[in-house]
């Protein structure tokens, strides 16, 4: 690093090098096919998951949940459960409430206090009340059946709309409301498109409760040290500022939490966010003097994880011409977020970034409320909220085009935003920043070969079965700012998302990327490695990359809003270039020449027009770490650089009428699918289903293609199987795989993506985000194709998840309205 | 209150283990507490997601429905004893990293162990036989599509060698 010539600007530097980069016919590494670094431990055994944490000594924790959706707590006895074998230590939420602070609320509503144990109330079935600390989990578990509980229930409301009624029992009476967040933002002239229109349509569109429930399920480990004053924890999370968050809960500086980014973590999309685990296992370890771990059962996590996704409803109003241009949109979206805040709320916001989609509509108003029931708290869901919404809107696409008699595709692409068009500007506030979505809807189609899908679609109706095409068109937006929270919340001037990367070459000549997050099968191991070989010209393979803790890391936030392609990627470049900057000042130092002069070519500095005039990789690595009598002046020894990165299009305050640009990148997604349904049982099947997408240059295709894959099928689950169900009386009715049904390789059929590459303008490489792939649109095009195939019938389905029974209905409802 | 405990002798990995285990103990508990196994996982110990499949005597079962009193005299194949003697990968680990047939490695281990229970008994499957082979093990990151290419390559590059 230069102390005495500052790099220039982050912006800048990227944005010449994106061009510089781009100009280029081809890369070296990126976008070549690259075997992910992280998969041979994996393959064989040797992930390393937080259940594989083992300290000594370490104890274990089972948890006493509620019974009732809403209870006082009258009294607990655990005089039994400390008496039972291998017993440590019974918590209750008295002591742990006592000792503790509430977690982090997002949204403008401090009443809303929400600790890892109930005090004095419960507010959903399943809400931890009591914790037991035993030699095993399943002594723990013994010793659980122990504990004694005396409740006295209370009023309940379980859905939102009856939440909202004057009257209704409130979830947290301090706050005074069941409604936790609500504005109509209108953009831009709605009331005269609407008055103008030629025609309107109005209908409801309703997502079910369902998330993207991992596999391995959420878990913490921590450990207390007296002696340096350190609580160290092992978790499976990907959560944004986790440890400092964790630390104020627990009444302790900053810099005394330490949280191992290197644990595996075994699946996430958004959900393993895990404080109120990381807060209750923290006291447990400080306050026993041992360490302490807490995995999840399977109904601990489905029922009290507090995991579950939107539940949201859409009421849609579209105002639209003969020709079928869409002149405004109406969007009110209730979403129930069950008995807690945390940054659920923001799942609101985060769609206002894309709120009209890929199409050209220059009139919008957006009324988002969020609702508390007595359910379980919902978690960010993979797309934060933009996949319901994206449904929505791409229910309300086929249904102007049913209302016009125009076929849905022309009337997206009469619709979409031209190629001509970018960098292009919603009524939101947010610019596009770039996109082809004509040539990818066309590519689409053509990969599916759509004359022959609809001879297939007709075919099957001609011999008696329900087939339906679906098409959706969406976008990602990516580089995950966090801007929806100023906009929700006047109280929080968060303006900075930024991420970061230290890049080391030591004296072997090795390079090492230090990393400070946590990976959930992103491959971000894989995607520093590759962006450090591209700049640095050296073999990718040779590159490790390790992960801070986080009192060693460098000013970070967590892998969300499909944003480590662009950011993680962003700042290791922009290390790698100053590593390259340094090697070029060392070389002209020592040829007595001006960098200009110099051509830096596979880790080695030559002289222009005299190559064998050259230092090697080895030979400069030498003189940086070793030989300060022939480093340039001012040059600090050793190698090694940093690169702090803001979010591109980042740092801006919401305007008063709420425009605001939230994330910078927008990918883009079409999907077509085939779907045939059993007209005796409603099972629907997949017979043909192709996804088209644009995301920028991508780093390592494997990756970008795998992430869209589990994306789809996470698409399919929400779409057709997943529900979190309740009883009227609020207990959850889907607490296990048998209920709660996750699609496998049967449900999921072969699936093709075609890619497109529509470069971004503000990334180093050209990339845009896309961990969210897939999920997006999926729903949406499903959704599509399960009205299309009802149309005969004259039959139509708005909520999500479309399962066989309610296909069933919808037949049978449809059946006996013709008869 | 102690728990009784039962002999149980078995051969996990090629290796014979002997140990004093309470009825009530898991196989995929003793696999992974006992014997420090932790390629096994734990998805939901309800037997539908796949993560803890282990072969017994060569098939694929859920060690979270087992106990290991149950595993007594048998043989136990788990994850880590699916490389090749000399600790190489074998054909199927490394088609699955080939094909990227993962993505964040939880669910790995069970897809590895009922895929490598499929190519054991149909070397030359069929993408319908493969699907309902793995069709008992759930994966939230791949829709399945890379693990369905990683085993149809893993058959082809078993069919090349045998050749």
């Amino acid at each position: 690093m230069h102390p005495t010539t500052p790099p220039p600007a982050a912006a800048p530097l990227l944005e010449e090098e994106g061009k510089t980069l781009r100009a280029m016919t081809s890369f070296r590494y990126i976008g070549a096919k690259r075997r992910a670094k992280e998969h041979p431990r994996f393959v064989s055994g040797r992930g390393r998951f937080v259940a594989d944490v083992a300290l000594p000594g370490m104890k274990h924790v089972a948890l006493i949940a509620s019974p009732h959706a809403a209870a006082r707590i009258v009294s607990i006895d655990a005089k039994a459960a400390i008496a039972a074998p291998g017993v440590l230590y019974v918590l209750t939420g008295e002591e742990f409430c006592a000792h503790t602070d509430s977690l982090a609320v997002g949204v403008d509503a401090p009443k809303v206090t929400r600790f890892a144990l109930a005090s004095g109330v419960v507010r959903y079935a399943g809400e931890w009340v009591a914790a037991v600390v035993a030699d095993s989990r399943a002594l723990a578990e013994d010793a659980a059946e122990l504990v004694e509980v005396e409740y006295e229930t209370l009023p309940h409301v379980i859905e939102s709309e009856e939440a909202l009624k004057p009257g209704a029992p409130l979830v947290h009476p301090a706050h005074g409301s069941n409604v936790l967040y609500h504005r109509k933002f209108v953009w831009g002239p709605v009331d005269e498109a609407f008055a103008n229109a030629g025609h309107k349509i109005a209908f409801r569109a309703v997502w079910g409760r369902s998330a993207t429930v991992p596999i391995e399920t959420f878990g913490v480990a921590a450990q207390w040290d007296a002696g340096t004053g350190i609580l160290d924890i092992w978790a499976s999370i990907q959560m944004p500022k986790f440890p400092d968050q964790t630390a104020r809960a627990l009444r302790l500086p900053g810099n005394a939490v330490r949280v191992h980014y290197d644990v595996d973590v075994g699946g996430s999309y958004g959900v393993k966010r895990g404080l109120k685990h990381a807060v209750l296992v923290g006291y447990l370890a400080k306050k026993l003097g041992v360490p302490v771990r807490l995995i999840e059962d399977r109904l601990e996590n489905l029922r009290g994880g507090d995991m579950q996704g939107p539940d949201r409803f859409f009421d849609m109003q579209v105002a639209f011409d003969a020709d079928g241009a869409i002149r405004a949109m109406k969007i009110r979206a209730v979403d129930d977020v069950g008995a807690y805040a945390g940054r659920s709320p923001f799942q609101l916001g985060k769609p206002v970034t894309a709120i009209c989609g890929p199409y050209a509509i220059d009139a919008i108003e957006y009324e988002p409320t969020s609702v508390m029931t007595n359910k379980t708290p919902q978690e960010a869901v993979r797309g934060f909220g933009q996949s319901p919404t994206n449904f929505a809107i791409e229910r309300a696409i086929d249904r102007v085009a049913r209302h016009l008699g125009m076929d849905s595709i022309e009337l997206r692409k009469k619709n979409f935003i031209r190629k001509d068009q970018f960098p292009y500007t919603i009524p939101s506030g947010s610019t596009y920043d770039s996109g082809d979505y004509h040539a990818v809807l066309d590519k689409t189609l053509a990969a599916i070969d759509y004359a022959s899908l609809v001879h297939a679609r007709d075919e099957a109706r001609r011999s008696g079965r329900l087939a339906g095409i679906g098409v959706s068109a969406c976008l990602e937006p990516s580089g995950g700012n966090s801007a929806f929270e100023v906009l929700m919340n006047p109280k929080n001037e968060n303006t900075t998302w930024m991420d970061s990367c230290l890049v080391r070459v030591d004296l072997s000549g090795s390079i090492t990327g230090v990393i400070n997050n946590s990976s959930a099968g992103q491959g971000h191991e894989s995607l520093v490695s590759t962006v450090l070989g591209e700049i640095l010209e050296r073999d990718p393979a040779t590159i490790r990359v390790v992960r801070a803790d986080s009192l060693t890391a460098l000013p970070s936030n967590s892998p969300v809003g499909s944003r480590m392609a662009i950011m993680l990627g962003g700042a290791a470049a922009g290390a790698a270039k100053q590593i390259k900057e340094t090697l070029m000042a060392i070389a002209a130092h020592n040829f007595e020449c001006s960098p200009e002069d110099l051509e830096y070519r596979d880790g080695g500095v030559s002289l222009k027009g005299a190559s064998e005039k050259k230092l090697a990789w080895d030979q400069l690595v030498e003189i940086a770490h070793r030989k300060f009598h022939k480093l340039p002046p001012g040059l600090e020894p050793g190698l090694q650089a940093k690169f702090v990165w803001e979010v591109p299009t980042g740092g801006a305050l919401p305007t008063p009428e709420g425009r605001i640009q939230i994330y910078p990148c927008y990918a883009f997604e079409a999907h077509v699918v085939l779907v045939e349904i059993d007209p005796d049982t409603g099972k629907p099947a997949i017979r043909k289903y192709v996804c088209g997408h644009d995301c920028g240059v991508m780093i390592n295709p494997d990756i970008v293609h795998g992430m869209t894959y589990g994306g789809i099928a996470h698409g399919i689950g929400a779409a057709l199987y997943e529900k979190f169900s309740y009883t009227e009386d609020g207990q959850l009715a889907s607490g296990t795989f048998m209920d709660y049904l996750i699609p496998s390789a049967m449900e999921v059929p072969g699936l093709k993506i075609v890619d497109h590459c529509t470069p971004s303008p503000l990334t180093t490489f050209g990339q845009k985000g896309s961990g969210e792939a897939g999920y997006l649109g999926a729903p949406a095009a499903i959704a599509n194709a399960i009205n299309d195939a009802l149309e005969p019938l004259g039959a139509a389905i708005d909520t999500l998840p479309m399962s066989h029974l309610a296909i069933w209905k919808a037949i049978g409802g449809a059946s006996k309205k013709a008869a | 209150m102690s728990e009784t405990l039962h002999a149980i002798s078995v051969e996990v990995n090629g290796k014979p283990r002997s140990a004093q285990v309470p009825a009530r103990l898991s196989l995929v508990d003793w696999l992974r507490e006992e014997l420090h196994l932790t390629g096994t996982h734990i998805g939901c110990e309800h037997g539908i997601c796949g993560a803890c499949s282990v072969m017994l005597d060569g098939e694929p079962v859920r060690s979270c429905l087992m106990y290991a009193v149950q595993a007594n005299g048998h043989r136990v194949t788990t994850v880590e004893g699916l490389a090749k003697p000399d600790g190489s990968l074998s054909v199927l680990q490394d088609s699955f990293c080939e094909a990227h047939g993962l993505q964040c490695g939880y669910c790995t281990p069970g897809m590895l162990i009922a895929s490598q229970g499929l190519l054991n008994s149909n070397p030359n499957p069929s993408e319908a036989q493969i699907r309902d082979a793995i069709g008992g093990n759930l994966c939230r990151c791949t829709g399945y599509q890379q693990i369905v290419e990683a085993v149809q390559l893993a058959a082809e590059r078993t069919a090349k060698e045998a050749k």
